[in-house]
Order: structure tokens, then C-alpha cells, then sequence
């Protein structure tokens, strides 16, 4: 078994497999099976300031994206943050922790905008012995509606004031979460890095609806008729979010930030590649959620596995490996020809690569030779779009063949060149620079 | 246990109520919601679908599969129906191991096509519990005139579809209920609760089709009446002919055909009251042999062995037929002939074999002979069609009626289709193919 512990900002734990601040991280009960199943840490679902807590619906607070095998592809909640009183929550973080540790014990965070608010919480959740606060500026329902949230989230000004107070009231590291419901979530981690904080996690969840119900003609689902957007989760977001991981990861004023990535990890292939594009940590939910608090075990195996057949000896050798592999278009080489290749031994004959080409790409896959069903490609059509790649359903029956430089490229009848060339230099480009970047 | 199971002779009443029940019920359950689901998940919605050009009725499997999983079982019905109007008897009787789900490819993938039949039953057995509005009307009357011969699977199909461009139809059967095989001919297991005949009359109920019951074609109507009386004829009557096994019998007792036998058990309102020997014979590889085996063995028969004169490779039942009568119990021998029946007093007591073999590709015997016992014998060696009331009006082609692709005759005025027809395979889901196609060509000629 690979080791994989990890340091993130400061903080310890087992294995880079955290549980994200949410329904399953909201009382002791819950964590200490989390702790018993083996997760690195968790980060304790929110909290809010003293007094009255705040309450949740009483219908629906969950819905999902299925499958017609009912395999969950997407999840949304609008369930609120901690609705148990402060002093219990703070009492069981601190019983926990002193049980536990050896785990990473994050606290998450989420007061009114006001610098008494965050004044008079953090030494409360210091004094419970937690390794971490994170900053909860991403829950986009209900807390949203009240200031607080992705109302924080969305300005990246009022991001850096919380971050600042948080620094100067608290000596524990400060990760910052970020809400993915903005044009350019390198804006709001500039802001996060600025105010001091020690490490920015992402993505929250994402403004959703799942749906609405065919006979009632209502939003579903629905408490009484009526709903209320929610936050998306679970595998469906999980490209979004790793765009926006490495967006940060890759971005000069924030390279070197620690990022704990979440969304939609539910395996060790998911954990990798946030791990790759930059996160030191990953967080999980939904996958807990669906499968219970053992899935992790899958998920320590897996990458050790990984490790261990690729020579990591630890995660951190992983972390952002495949950062500098994520580039602007513009820089992406015009000179380089992939062509898609069929197996013949291993097609089934489905025919779903010709349909999609014929009728929405390029024309370059056959349906028929020599008057009998027979899928190959056109090389002479093929632009190496990948679109039948992506819709075969046999595994490696289909894959791109990179042109070597010399080969002539069937379509355009030349030569593949050994030199790179991109849209900066290209002359349909009207802004084009005379050398190549 | 009764204690008539094992005694011997052939006499009613082997099993108690609850093995009857039990034994005759649905042979392949339907799927339920999740399974639909599940199952329809795993069709690919192939281009130009392989199972769709195998499907003799030209079924779009994709689209109507598609359909059950974005819950529009209602659209998947239409579909299917729309292709093949007795689409629900199908799902129950087609070998679709040979059809729609041995193109799958999913085969070639993991040997496991989708169950294409399956689906196809939910889809239909859906719509048939609860109809709603109808998918096909009735086209204002063209005052044509179309007699149909025959309402099996042919005529129903053929009728439905004349009724449908607004023709009318009378619908002559030689028997009191109509569905042809779909009502006489197919074991009890594979079309429960009265299917067949739910079936005709949401056929019917089209509009447009006047049935004539027990009026047979050259007893109680003549051909050349039906060709001056209507503006055409369609001829799907089927196979009433059973061939012989070729050896004398002698009037013996416990020795009948295995298609009346199957008759009998369909129309039983009680199943104890079916004769069944202790010991039985079937004679034949075909599915009426299977049927009438299974059967003879789910009345609680102690022995039924099906012979066969060649090898499982020739049987006529498909490989899933031939499995399934294994899987309950029926043993199968295979390069016997019947020799001669044997008896005592009138009575079946056995039936010896000679054992046969190939030479040079043709089927000799051995000079090996066996007996074995038995107190009932079933033939099950084929059906022959009988020409006798078409005279000359019509040519034929080794013994059936010949025709052009759409079903016309060498009669101007007649097509035909069905088992009747030389050329098919003697399928369910082939005569409907034929009835829907020669309902097209006739609609085409009479509006010329």
C-alpha cells in the first residue's frame, strides 16, 4: 500500500480523501463511522452564528439526474446550513477531534458579513482543537437569499475583507470556498489569495433544476407545490469543476495555492484527476451519499494501486503533474493530425460512428462495403474531431492515430509538418504576432 | 400428488388443481418496470439496426426501445403495432433467437443480445391492459369489397389493414373462433389469459369487418362465389392438412395428432379434464412436436420422449424450442423412424423404431430396430395444405400456393398468405408480414 498522507496548508491527514462540509459531515454520529470507514477528514457542515438555528424544509430537500438504470449522474439539495444549535456542534467537533487525532478536522464557516460575526466565532472554533476553518462563500441556495453564501462568493471585494478578518482573528489556516456560479472563478480566488488565505477549495455547488413533473406540471421536486433552485453536485459536475481547478491552478497570481478539489469524485480515477490539475486534497460528497461511508476504501485502494504501478511514493508527487498540459487554444499546435482508426476485430457493427459523423460532423466513416454493413474511416474526410471515439461503445475499438511528420494527411493532401504552428501566428488570424509565441 | 399420477393408460385428472396451475402458467414471465428499464438501457439505438432488418415485419426495435426508456411505453406500442399488427402475439411466440435478437449486437459484444421479445411484450402488454385512444382509424369507406379466407395471423393482418385504407372486409374462418394458430395452435404457456383473443377483437374493433364463423372454404362457401361476390380475395387458410407418419395404425386407440391434442388443451376450461398417458411418444422435431411434448409432460405424464429421424442440427424447433423441452424433462431421441405401432386389444402399448442414418446425404435405415413403451402416441410430423376447394383457380407451387413477393396469385382477383404460401417458414410473424403486405398490394390494385 502506497502512503498517502498528505499536508495541506498546514493541515494532516491519512489519505488526501476528505468529506465535504454537507448533510454527512453535520454531527458526531455521522463523522465517527466517517473516521471508523477510513476518510482522511472531513470538514464539518457549516456553521452559523449563536442563537436560534436556522431551519430546514420539511419535504424534498434532495433530487437527482438518473440513469434509466437509476445510477445517479447528478444530485441536487436545498438543504441549509447546520440546523443545530452552535454549542453542540462545537461541543462534538472538539469530542471528535480529541478521538480522532490523527484526522484532518476542518470546520466550515458561514456568518453575516459583518466583522463581529466572524470576530466572535473563530475563537470558539479554535478553542475545539479543529486543524482548519473553510470559509462556506458558495452554498447557492436559501443562505444566498440572506447575504451570506454565493452572496459572499460572487464578490470578489467581500471575499478578500471576510478572508482578512478570518487571518486576523484566527491563527488556524483559512481555505477559502469558492462558489462556481460566476463568469471567471479566477476573480474570487485572486481575492481569496490577496485577503491571505491559505488555501482555496472548489467547486461549491451549481444554481440548479432537476426537473418538472409531467402530470403535475410543477418544479420537481417540490415542497407543496412549490421549489426552489438547488445546488448541483455528483458526477455530472465533475468536468466543470476540474476546468475551474486548473483555471486557478494554472492562473500566475494563484499558482501555488493550495486547492482542495471537490465535485463529483466518486473514485480514485475522479480523485486523480483533480489531484493532477492541482489539488492537494479532494473533498467528497454525493458518492458517500449514494454508496455510504465505505466508498472510500475503494478510493485509498485505487490510488495506491495507481501509485504503486506508476512509482509514486507519495501523492504530492501527483499534485498538478498535468497542469502544465492545460493551455489556452490559441496555443494548441494547427500542425498536428489525428485520424480516427477502427478495429475491425473488435467493432460490433453498431453502426452509432457512422450515424453520428454522417449526420452531424464530417461524412467520414462508411456505412457499407462491397454492399455489406462495414464501418471504416474515410482518412480523406476525417478532421480527427474524435466524435465517433466518444459514441463507440466498445472499449479501444476506435482511436485516434497521430500522423508522424512526413506522412500526407489524406484530406488536405499534405505533408504533416514537424514544426509547431498555432492561431498566433496563423495567417486567418488578423491579429496575428509575426513569430511564433 | 393425486393418486391417478402415476397410473397407467390415458386418463385426466394426473395432477391436483394447484400443479395444474402451476404447470400452465405464463412460461416466460413478463418484465416488470426495472427490468424494462435496465433492459432497455442496453440497446445501443444502432444505425440502420441489424434486428430491424431481421425482424420480418420490419419492426423499428430501436425506436420502440428507445421509447420504453424514455417512458413513452405507450410510443413503443404504436411502434411496434404500426409494423405488425399482431406485434403482441409475436412478443410471445417468435423465436426471436433466431430473428430480432440473433442480430443484436450485442452478440458479438457479449454474447448476450438484448431481449428484444421481451421488451416488445411489455411494450404491447401495456398498451393491451389499457388501450386508450386507438392508434389506427378506419379511412372513409371506398365500397370496395375484399373477402379474406382464414383469420389466422394472415387474414387478421390482411383485414386489418384493408380495414384501415377503408375497405370492407368480410372475414370468413372454418372454425368458431377466430386467431387461427394464435387460438388452436400454440401451447397453453405461451399465450395465457385469453391473449389470443383480446387480441382479435382489438383487431376488429378497427371497424369495417364483418366475421363469418364456422364457414369453411369449399364446404359451406365456394372460391368462385367469393371471385364474382368481391372486388378480391385473400387466401390465408393455413395448413389443414396432417401429414401421416407412414405406417398403418389400424383404428388402434391412443394414437391421434399432436395438433388436435394442442386444440384440445387450449380450449380446455379445465385442464383435468385432458387425457394424458403415463408413457408418451412424439412423433417429430418440430414446434408443434415441442409443444405437445412439454404439455403431455406438464399434465403429468411420467415419460415423454420426442423422435426424431434426424439429428438435432435438422430438428424444425428452433435450439431454444429443443432447450426448453429438455429443461422440462422431455427426452429426446433422434435417428428413429416409426416402424410399427405397437398393441394389445386395440390399445397403444408402444411404437418400434428403426434407427436411421445418412448415406451419401440421403436418410436410409440401419437394419437396427427398438420399441419403445407407451400408452400415448402424438404425431407431430407436419401439416399439409389442403388445395382441394381452389380447383384450378389458382397455381401452386410444390403443394402451396404460389406468389409473387406481395402475394398475388396467378388469379387476378386473389393473393395469398400465411403457411398456404409456398416460399416461407411457416413463422407467426411471416404471415403477418404477408397479410400486411397483400392488404397493401390489394389496396393498390382496387385504386387503380
Amino acid at each position: 500500500m502506497a502512503n498517502l498522507k498528505t499536508e495541506f496548508a498546514g493541515i494532516h491527514s491519512p489519505n488526501p480523501f476528505w468529506l465535504a462540509s454537507a448533510p454527512p459531515t453535520d454531527k458526531a454520529y455521522n463523522v465517527n463511522r466517517a473516521f471508523e470507514a477510513g476518510w482522511g477528514g472531513v470538514v464539518w457542515k457549516t456553521l452559523g452564528e449563536a442563537g436560534p438555528p436556522i431551519v430546514n424544509v420539511n419535504g424534498p430537500r434532495y433530487g437527482a439526474l438518473l440513469t434509466p438504470d437509476r445510477r445517479l449522474m447528478g444530485f441536487n439539495n436545498i438543504e441549509l446550513i447546520t440546523d443545530r444549535d452552535l454549542e453542540l456542534n462545537l461541543t462534538e467537533i472538539t469530542d471528535v477531534k480529541r478521538n480522532w487525532p490523527d484526522r484532518a478536522m476542518v470546520v466550515s464557516l458561514m456568518v453575516p458579513c459583518e466583522e463581529k460575526s466572524w470576530k466572535a466565532i473563530l475563537p470558539r472554533v479554535e478553542d475545539t482543537g479543529a486543524d482548519g476553518i473553510e470559509l462556506n462563500f458558495g452554498c447557492p441556495h436559501g443562505m444566498s437569499e440572506r447575504g451570506m453564501g454565493a452572496a459572499v462568493g460572487q464578490v470578489p471585494e467581500y471575499i478578500q475583507m471576510v478572508t482578512e478578518w478570518c487571518k486576523q482573528y484566527s491563527k488556524l489556516p483559512v481555505i477559502v470556498k469558492l462558489t462556481p456560479n460566476i463568469t471567471d472563478i479566477r476573480n474570487p480566488a485572486r481575492a481569496a489569495k490577496k485577503g491571505g488565505a491559505d488555501a482555496v477549495s472548489l467547486i461549491n455547488t451549481i444554481n440548479s433544476i432537476m426537473g418538472v413533473d409531467p402530470y403535475t406540471l410543477t418544479m420537481s421536486p417540490s415542497t407543496g407545490g412549490k421549489g426552489s433552485h438547488g445546488g448541483y453536485c455528483g458526477p455530472a459536475v465533475k468536468p466543470i469543476a476540474l476546468n475551474m481547478v486548473a483555471e486557478i491552478a494554472r492562473d500566475p497570481q494563484t499558482a501555488g495555492l493550495p486547492i482542495s478539489g471537490i465535485g463529483g469524485i466518486g473514485n480514485w480515477r475522479d480523485a486523480l484527476d483533480f489531484i493532477a490539475l492541482g489539488s492537494g486534497t479532494v473533498q467528497v460528497c454525493t458518492a458517500a451519499m449514494v454508496y455510504g461511508f465505505k466508498i472510500v476504501q475503494e478510493m485509498n485502494d485505487g490510488l495506491s494501486n495507481y501509485m504503486d504501478e506508476m512509482g509514486f511514493t507519495s501523492v504530492s508527487q501527483i499534485v498538478g503533474k498535468a497542469v502544465p498540459t492545460v493551455s489556452d487554444w490559441r496555443f494548441l499546435n494547427l500542425n498536428h493530425i489525428s485520424k480516427a482508426v477502427i478495429n475491425q476485430d473488435s467493432c460490433i457493427q453498431c453502426g452509432r460512428c457512422h450515424i453520428a459523423c454522417e449526420d452531424t460532423s464530417h461524412q467520414a466513416i462508411t456505412a457499407s462495403k462491397d454492399g455489406k454493413r462495414f464501418f471504416e474511416v474515410k482518412e480523406d474526410e476525417c478532421v480527427g474531431c474524435n466524435l465517433c471515439v466518444t459514441v463507440c461503445p466498445v472499449p479501444e475499438c476506435i482511436t485516434m492515430r497521430d500522423l508522424p511528420p512526413g506522412e500526407t494527411d489524406q484530406r488536405t493532401k499534405k505533408p504533416v509538418s514537424a514544426s509547431h504552428a498555432d492561431w498566433t501566428t496563423h495567417p486567418n488570424n488578423p491579429m496575428r504576432t509575426s513569430t511564433p509565441a | 400428488m393425486t393418486t391417478q399420477a402415476l397410473a397407467p393408460g390415458v386418463i385426466p385428472g394426473r395432477l391436483t388443481p394447484a400443479q395444474y396451475a402451476q404447470n400452465f402458467c405464463d412460461a416466460h414471465a413478463p418484465l416488470n418496470l426495472s427490468q424494462a428499464k435496465i433492459e432497455a438501457d442496453r440497446c445501443y439505438y444502432c444505425f440502420d439496426a441489424p434486428c430491424q432488418t431481421a425482424c420480418p415485419t420490419g419492426i423499428d426495435v430501436p425506436s420502440f426501445i428507445r421509447r420504453i426508456a424514455d417512458d413513452n411505453v405507450r410510443g413503443a406500442a404504436h411502434t411496434i403495432l404500426e409494423a405488425n399488427p399482431l406485434g403482441g402475439m409475436c412478443a410471445r411466440v417468435c423465436p426471436t433467437e433466431v430473428l430480432c435478437e440473433q442480430a443484436c449486437v450485442r452478440n458479438t459484444h457479449e454474447d448476450k443480445p438484448v431481449e428484444i421479445g421481451l421488451l416488445q411484450r411489455y411494450a404491447t402488454d401495456h398498451f393491451f391492459n389499457a388501450p386508450g385512444k386507438p392508434f389506427f382509424t378506419r379511412a372513409p369507406s371506398t365500397g370496395r369489397k375484399v373477402a379474406v379466407v382464414g383469420a389466422g395471423p394472415a387474414g387478421l393482418a390482411c383485414a386489418h389493414g384493408l380495414a384501415q385504407k377503408g375497405h370492407d372486409v368480410v372475414l370468413f374462418d372454418a372454425l368458431p373462433k377466430l386467431g387461427g394458430l394464435n387460438e388452436y395452435g400454440l401451447a397453453t404457456y405461451k399465450t395465457v389469459g385469453d391473449f389470443a383473443q383480446k387480441e382479435v377483437q382489438w383487431l376488429l374493433s378497427i371497424g369495417g369487418i364483418e366475421v363469418r364463423h364456422n364457414t369453411q372454404l369449399g364446404k359451406d362457401v365456394a372460391l368462385d362465389t367469393l371471385v364474382k361476390d368481391f372486388d378480391a380475395v385473400f387466401l390465408g387458410m393455413g395448413l389443414a392438412g396432417v401429414n401421416s407418419i407412414g405406417i398403418p395404425e389400424d383404428n388402434t386407440s391412443g394414437i391421434r395428432n399432436a395438433v388436435e391434442f394442442i386444440s384440445d388443451l387450449r380450449q380446455a376450461g379445465d385442464l383435468s379434464k385432458i387425457p394424458v398417458g403415463r408413457k408418451v411418444l412424439v412423433i417429430g422435431g418440430g414446434m408443434t412436436a415441442v409443444d405437445a411434448a412439454v404439455q403431455s409432460k406438464k399434465l403429468g405424464a411420467q415419460s415423454v420422449t420426442m423422435v426424431y429421424r434426424r439429428g438435432a442440427q435438422e430438428m424444425g424447433a428452433s435450439g431454444h424450442e429443443q432447450a426448453w423441452a429438455l429443461e422440462n424433462g422431455v427426452h429426446i431421441h433422434h435417428w428413429a423412424a416409426p416402424k410399427s405401432v405397437v398393441s394389445e386389444a386395440g390399445q397403444v402399448t408402444g411404437m418400434q423404431f428403426a434407427c436411421m442414418h445418412l448415406v451419401k446425404d440421403s436418410l436410409k435405415e440401419t437394419g437396427e430396430h427398438f420399441t419403445l413403451e407407451a400408452d400415448l402416441i402424438l404425431k407431430a410430423i407436419g401439416q399439409s395444405f389442403i388445395a382441394q376447394p381452389l380447383g384450378a383457380t389458382v397455381e401452386l407451387q410444390a403443394g402451396r400456393i404460389k406468389t409473387d413477393e406481395a402475394g398475388k396469385t396467378s388469379h387476378a382477383k386473389i393473393w395469398a398468405g400465411g403457411d398456404c404460401r409456398f416460399g416461407g417458414r411457416d413463422l407467426t410473424v411471416e404471415a403477418v408480414e404477408h397479410g400486411k403486405v397483400a392488404a397493401l398490394s390489394i389496396h393498390s390494385a382496387l385504386s387503380a
